[in-house]
């Protein structure tokens, strides 16, 4: 009896350790880029125009870029988003064309980031003729956080209680003010949350963006939705193999490193808490 | 009649919508066979595939991307082999015996760990994880298969571990108890039990990390170290499936052979991710049943 407690322990600490090794992963991860990346940060470093071919000044630019992709990303992503997980929690039938919507979407998570570069590429850059443009990375990029917003809104849409969608049946109401008035409103903050950790998404992708809208230098700020741009996690990578200054382009990649991870991370925290509180206490 | 008339066009401009995700993956299919095909006009399927030389802008090009392939595959097994013993008994000692206020810390970091950019993985990988590599094993380049698997662990183990964590949560407690009331310890019951009556959904996990670490770009872009050569040795650099794409599809003329070449990588690498994805939801399907959910 005793040895079996031993053994117990001994596997029990085993399982414990791999908890230890991940914690530790990301600590060092944020120690390294935290610790190096705040001695570059400062306010000109975040409000400036890069200067010198990269070697110094700020990364205004790139910081610019990212928002309006993202922004761009999710007026796109949204209503498609919400609108499929309305379809499929109100009105779709268990079925073959579900069971296919379904298949579509997992398929849709799975795809690897750059078959989607690809995919912008060819359609959205060549064959609508955007060109290498800000609103030809944010359809992409729309395309690759579609999946997470139609999970999310229908997750939300599904602790809905039927009995809310019963009451406003029997008053009369059609199906779609019912949809309209009572369900919808009852999963906002649900819905809110599935766009906030698809901004974290957007925000963070390099790849889908490397040749549909990303840039490593531009003179001036964008001015259209048709001009290419300059984005944080691209700046990263293009700071690391281009250039002619590795040494005074490091600091810099650090630098921007640690912003892409705060705002990514905060932007995540602030969905993951959200979607904690209202798991934990629904109004009904 | 009027207002039946405007519900069912409701309801089909959202089921237009629903099937968005279908559109926008046939035309990915798409995009990829009308770009990817020409290629097989120049070369053989066969020797696409199992050709050993990529040399896309020699004269003449060699189009063989089996070195590209097995790079791919050596670097995402080299992952899971991080990925699985970690992942799984992560997800086991959250579910199984972790204190309820660890487990709420636990969870929360897994899901950081999901939420950072691949660009900052593959960035660490670079700036922190090579150097030390290269000096522990004394290599001429820290940026190795090695490295890239370290880091594609890690970034494969959100996945397996929050899948696996929901599947053994999902074992019904009538297991446990039956185990316990035949003299089980509770590592017994955990690794006799509640861990094989789980496998399928484990499993699912572990295929879903398989499709996340395939098809991860950015970092092997950056840690692979970029040679196109059949790996011989886990301490070598390689280049994998997306590596390539990545890096080569900006400088390749829109329309050349060697534009259409990278599309037929992608065709490659999307058939092989498509099948994982497949394999996974079937899993996951076959799991839902046992568990009687």
């Amino acid at each position: 009896m005793k040895s079996k407690q031993i053994k117990q322990a001994i596997y029990f600490s085993l399982l414990r350790f791999s908890i230890v090794i991940i914690l530790s992963g990301l600590l060092l991860i944020l120690f390294f880029i935290g610790v190096r990346g705040v001695k570059v940060l400062s306010w000109e470093f975040l409000t400036q125009m890069p200067k010198e071919g990269m070697t110094s000044g700020g990364i205004l630019p790139a910081i610019i870029g990212t928002f309006y992709l993202t922004i761009g990303a999710i007026l796109f992503a949204l209503p498609l988003g919400v609108f499929a997980a309305i379809y499929l929690t109100e009105y779709a039938r268990q079925g073959r064309l579900v069971k296919l919507i379904r298949i579509g979407i997992n398929n849709l998570a799975g795809v690897p980031s750059v078959v989607f570069g690809l995919f912008g590429l060819a359609v959205f850059v060549k064959f609508f003729g955007f060109g290498v443009s800000i609103l030809s990375g944010a359809l992409t990029l729309g395309i690759v956080i579609l999946p997470t917003i139609i999970r999310a809104s229908e997750e939300a849409l599904l602790v809905v209680p039927q009995s809310f969608r019963e009451a406003s049946l029997a008053l009369g109401a059609t199906k779609w003010q019912t949809i309209r008035k009572i369900v919808l409103p009852n999963a906002i903050s649900g819905i809110l949350t599935g766009s906030i950790l698809g901004i974290g998404r957007a925000a963070g992708e390099t790849a889908p963006i490397l040749f549909t809208a990303a840039t490593f230098y531009i003179i001036r700020l964008p001015r259209s939705f048709f001009d290419e741009v300059q984005a944080l996690p691209y700046h990263i990578y293009a700071l690391m193999t281009e250039g002619t200054h590795p040494e005074s382009q490091m600091p810099i990649a650090y630098g921007t490193a640690l912003v892409l991870l705060f705002l990514v991370l905060s932007i995540d925290s602030v969905g993951i808490i959200i979607r904690n509180q209202f798991r934990k206490k629904k109004k009904w | 009649m009027h207002q039946r008339c405007k519900e069912l066009l409701i309801k089909h401009i959202f089921l237009f919508f629903a099937l968005a995700s279908i559109f926008f993956l046939l035309g990915i299919v798409i995009v990829l066979f009308k770009e990817g095909l020409p290629i097989f006009k120049i070369v053989r399927v066969k020797d696409f595939i199992l050709g050993k030389s990529w040399y896309p802008t020699y004269d003449p090009p060699d189009f063989g991307i089996l070195a590209l392939i097995l790079g791919s595959l050596w670097v995402t097994f080299g992952a899971l082999m991080i990925a699985i013993p970690l992942g799984v008994s992560a997800a086991t000692y959250i579910s199984e015996v972790a204190h309820p206020r660890v487990k709420e810390i636990a969870k929360p970091v897994v899901e950081l760990l999901a939420g950072i950019p691949s660009v900052v993985y593959g960035f660490f990988g670079m700036v922190i994880l090579a150097p030390w590599l290269q000096d522990v094993f004394n290599l001429p380049t820290g940026l190795t298969c090695l490295t890239a698997s370290i880091i594609l662990g890690f970034m494969a183990l959100p996945t397996v571990v929050s899948i696996s964590e929901d599947a053994i949560s999902a074992v019904p407690f009538s297991y446990k108890e039956a185990s316990y009331a035949l003299g089980a310890t509770k590592w017994e019951t955990i690794s006799k039990v509640t861990v094989p009556s789980a496998i399928s959904g484990i499993t699912t996990a572990i295929i879903l990390g398989i499709g996340r670490a395939i098809g991860e770009t950015m970092t092997v872009l950056m840690v692979a170290g970029g040679a196109a050569v059949v790996p011989r040795s886990f301490l070598r650099p390689v280049r994998p499936m997306t590596a390539t794409i990545a890096a080569e599809m900006g400088e390749a003329p829109v329309g050349s052979d060697h534009y259409h070449a990278l599309f037929g990588i992608a065709i490659v690498l999307f058939i092989i991710t498509l099948g994982f994805n497949l394999l996974a939801d079937h899993l996951a399907a076959t799991f839902r049943r046992k568990m009687g959910q």
